[in-house]
C-alpha cells in the first residue's frame, strides 16, 4: 500500500503495538538544562538507570549568558540548573557539551551541526522545537519531562499515531523572500492550532529548492501551527549536508545509509488526511503584529481592525493583542518604530541567516534608537562566522555580537526586553511576556531584521535593498 | 502519578483561545529543579500587575469563587505553544484538577495525562454554553466523572471522551515507564535489528 514518508518512519519503529498505541522506539534523544532535571531525579527515585546513553547527548542552551564566557554565571538558580545538568549527565554516562565545549550550542542547532541528525530517524527532546530535525526526514518532535524521564529510562516513547498534513508550496519564491517568509505565511493561513494532532510533510518546489539551513527554519516553526511534527523528504541537499560530518556514516556505512534514504519519500498515489496548497509566488515578506505566530501580515499590509472577525472570543482575542502590542488598527506596519532587534534562536541562527542578514547590515549602521544583537546558534556556527568575517561586518554596523544559546527567544538568561519595548526578532513565538515581561514581539526573517535595526522601523527588506542598489 | 476519579467543584470560565504554556507558567519560574511548588506562579503575568504582588482584579483567576477552581472551563487550544510540563505542575499544584476545552495543544495534552490532570475536550458550542451558565451563577458546580465517563455541568451530560487505556491509567494512576518496561524483550529484539548505520553520541555505550 502506498504510505507516507511519515507511515513509513512510523512503522520502521513500532516495537510493538499496547492497547491502542504504539511503543515507539527513539533513535536519538536530545537533552537540556531546563526540562530535565525533574526526570533524572524520577529515574534515582524509581531506581532506574539510562538505557541508552549512546543515543542520548546534552548541552546548555536555554538560561545560559551570551556575554563573556571566562565570567562565572551570574543566576544562582541558573547556574544550579546547569550544575545539576552536568552531574545528571556524569552519573548517567550521558555525553554533554556545556559552556567552554566547542560543541555547545542550542540544541536544535548541534544535532544537525555533529551530523547525529539524519534522515529516517525518530528524534525526541524536552522541547517544542524539536520539529526543527524533521528537515531531514527524519520523525523529531517535542515531549514534556515525564515523556523524558520515559525515553531516558526505555529509548521508547508510547504514542497514539497522528494524523497526516501536507502542506504543498508551489512555485518559485521573490526576490528578498525566504523561508522564515514561507512558514509564517503558512501559520498565517491555518493557524496556531491548524494542524494540532497532526505531523506536516512539506512538499513542492518552493521546499524542495530550500537549502538545509531553510528547511530548518520551515519545520522548526511547525509547532506554532500546533503540529506534532513538520518533515521534508531527503534528498541530494540533505546527504550533501550530512556528509563528512563527525556523527555521519562513512565508507560503506554512508553508501547503505543513501541508499535507504532514498526510500525515505511518500509513495506516489499515498494520501494525506489534509492537504493545504499555498502558491509560493505570492508570498511577501511577512511581520506579526499580534500575540500569536499566526498574527501575521505581509509587510506592506496594515495593522488589522478587530472588527473583522466575527467570533466574538476572537474579536475580544485580537483586541488584546493589540492593546499588548500597543498598535491601533489601519497602521502600516512599515511605519512601526522598533527599540530593539535580535538576530537568533533556534528559527533563524544558522550560518545562513547570520549570512543573510549580514548582507543587509554590510556597511551601514544600525540607527541610533535602536539596539541589536545578534546570536549564534552554536560555538561551530560563531566560529565560522567569524571566520567568514560576519562579526566584523555586525560589529561595523553596531549591532553587538553575542556567544551562542537560546538568549532572547525567551529570555531565560539575562538577555531581555523592558517593559513596552519593541522587538523585531527573527524567533519563533511572539506570546505576551515571551521576550520579556511588557516586551513587544514582531517575527520576521533574518534580512528583514537587519533592515529594521538599520532603518529603526519594520521595513520591507526588498525596497530596502533596491534603494541601496540605486545609490550603489 | 495520582488517579483520576471523580472531581467536583466550582468550574472558572477562562474565555479566550490559544492560551499558551507561556502565559500558565511564565520563564523565569522553570529555574527550578524540582516539580513542585509552580502554584504560586500560575498565570503570572496575568494574575499580577507589574510588581508582581498586587492582584489584577480583572483577571478571572482573582474573582470569588474562582480562586483555586478544581475545574476550568477554556477556549480552544489550550496550553499550546512550549513543551514546558511546568504548566501542568503549575495548574495542579494551584488545584486544579480537570481542564475542560474544545482542544488542547498535543505537548501539554500528553503532559497533562502523565501527571493525573484531566484534559476534557467537548465542542466548542457546549464550551460557550458552559462558560454563559459560569458566568450568570459563579459557583456552579461541575462534577467530572471519569469513571462513569461524564462531566455533569448546567444541568447538562456530556461524554468524555478519551482514549480507553488513557482512561485506564489514570483510574489506576499506572506508572507510564513500568507498564513500558513490560515490552523490554521486544524493545531488546528491536534494538538487535537496528540498522548498523545509525548515529551514536559521545555517552556511554551498551
Amino acid at each position: 500500500m502506498a504510505e507516507t514518508l511519515f507511515e513509513k518512519i512510523w512503522r520502521r519503529h513500532a516495537v510493538c503495538e499496547d492497547a491502542g498505541s504504539t511503543v515507539l522506539y527513539v533513535d536519538l534523544h536530545l537533552v537540556h538544562e531546563v526540562t530535565s532535571p525533574q526526570a533524572f531525579e524520577g529515574l534515582r527515585l524509581a531506581g532506574r538507570g539510562v538505557r541508552r546513553p549512546d543515543l542520548t547527548v546534552a548541552t546548555m542552551d536555554h538560561n545560559v549568558p551570551t556575554t563573556d564566557r571566562s565570567l562565572p554565571v551570574a543566576d544562582p538558580i541558573a547556574r544550579q540548573q546547569m550544575d545539576t545538568l552536568l552531574a545528571n549527565c556524569r552519573d548517567f554516562g550521558i555525553a554533554c557539551y556545556g559552556l567552554g565545549d566547542p560543541r555547545q550550542g542550542i540544541v536544535h542547532i548541534i544535532g544537525p551541526e555533529l551530523g547525529l541528525t539524519q534522515p529516517g530517524m525518530t528524534i525526541v527532546c524536552g522541547d517544542s522545537h524539536t520539529s526543527t530535525h524533521g528537515a531531514f526526514g527524519a520523525l523529531a518532535f517535542g515531549i514534556g519531562t515525564s515523556e523524558v524521564e520515559h525515553a531516558l529510562a526505555t529509548q521508547t516513547l508510547v504514542q497514539r499515531r497522528p494524523r497526516t498534513m501536507e502542506v504543498r508550496v508551489d512555485g518559485r519564491l521573490g526576490l528578498g523572500v525566504g523561508p522564515k517568509d514561507v512558514i509564517l505565511a503558512i501559520i498565517g493561513r491555518i493557524g496556531v492550532d491548524g494542524a494540532v494532532g497532526h505531523v506536516i510533510e512539506y512538499t513542492g518546489e518552493v521546499i524542495r529548492g530550500l537549502s538545509m539551513e531553510g528547511r530548518m527554519t520551515v519545520c522548526n516553526m511547525s509547532i506554532e501551527a500546533g503540529a506534532r511534527a513538520g518533515m521534508i523528504a531527503p534528498d541530494d541537499t540533505t546527504a550533501a549536508y550530512i556528509k563528512g560530518r563527525p556523527a555521519a556514516p562513512s565508507g560503506t556505512a554512508w553508501e547503505q545509509a543513501v541508499a535507504d534514504w532514498a526510500s525515505l519519500r511518500s509513495d506516489p498515489g499515498a494520501s494525506y488526511d489534509r492537504t493545504v496548497v499555498v502558491d509560493g509566488g505570492a508570498i511577501i515578506p511577512h511581520v506579526s503584529w499580534g500575540t500569536n505566530p499566526a498574527q501575521v501580515a505581509p509587510v506592506t499590509g496594515a495593522v488589522p481592525d478587530p472588527e473583522q472577525w466575527d467570533n466574538p472570543s476572537d474579536r475580544q482575542a485580537v483586541q488584546r493583542a493589540l492593546e499588548y502590542m500597543g498598535l491601533r488598527p489601519g497602521t502600516r506596519l512599515d511605519q512601526v518604530a522598533i527599540d530593539r532587534v535580535f538576530i537568533g534562536s533556534c528559527t533563524n541562527s544558522r550560518i545562513e541567516d547570520l549570512r543573510a542578514a549580514a548582507e543587509v547590515a554590510r556597511g551601514r549602521r544600525v540607527a541610533p534608537t535602536v539596539h541589536a544583537m545578534v546570536v549564534p546558534g552554536s560555538v561551530q556556527v560563531k566560529r565560522q562566522a567569524e571566520a567568514e568575517g560576519l562579526d566584523a561586518v555586525f560589529r561595523d554596523a553596531g549591532f553587538e555580537w553575542r556567544e551562542p544559546g537560546c538568549s532572547m527567544c525567551l529570555g531565560m538568561n539575562p538577555d531581555i526586553l523592558a517593559e513596552g519595548e519593541r522587538c523585531a526578532s527573527t524567533s519563533n513565538r511572539n506570546f505576551e511576556g515571551r521576550q520579556g515581561k511588557g516586551g513587544r514581539t514582531h517575527l520576521v526573517s533574518p534580512p528583514m531584521a537587519a533592515a529594521a535595526a538599520i532603518a529603526g522601523h519594520l521595513v520591507d527588506v526588498r525596497s530596502f535593498d533596491a534603494e541601496r542598489a540605486g545609490i550603489a | 502519578m495520582e488517579p483520576f476519579r471523580r472531581v467536583a467543584g466550582v468550574a472558572a470560565p477562562l474565555d479566550r483561545p490559544n492560551v499558551d504554556t507561556d502565559q500558565i507558567i511564565p520563564k523565569q519560574f522553570l529555574k527550578r529543579i524540582e516539580r513542585t511548588g509552580y502554584g504560586p506562579f500560575l498565570f503570572y503575568d496575568w494574575r499580577f500587575r507589574g510588581d508582581g504582588v498586587t492582584e489584577n482584579p480583572d483577571f478571572e483567576l482573582n474573582r470569588e469563587p474562582w480562586r483555586h477552581p478544581p475545574i476550568l472551563l477554556a477556549g480552544r487550544n489550550f496550553g499550546s505553544g512550549s513543551s514546558r510540563e511546568h504548566a501542568v505542575w503549575a495548574l495542579m499544584d494551584y488545584g486544579v484538577r480537570a481542564v475542560i476545552a474544545p482542544s488542547f495543544g498535543d505537548i501539554f495534552f500528553s503532559n497533562a495525562l502523565q501527571n493525573g490532570l484531566l484534559p476534557v475536550r467537548l465542542p466548542e458550542a457546549v464550551l460557550s454554553r458552559w462558560m454563559d451558565a459560569a458566568r450568570e451563577e459563579p459557583g456552579l458546580e461541575a462534577v467530572v466523572d471519569l469513571e462513569a465517563g461524564a462531566v455533569d455541568f448546567a444541568g447538562e451530560r456530556q461524554p468524555i471522551d478519551l482514549d480507553p487505556e488513557a482512561r485506564r491509567r489514570l483510574l489506576e494512576g499506572l506508572d507510564a515507564i513500568a507498564l513500558t518496561l513490560r515490552h523490554s524483550a521486544d524493545i531488546d529484539a528491536y534494538e538487535a535489528r537496528r540498522s548498523s548505520w545509525l548515529p551514536v553520541t559521545g555517552g556511554a555505550g551498551r
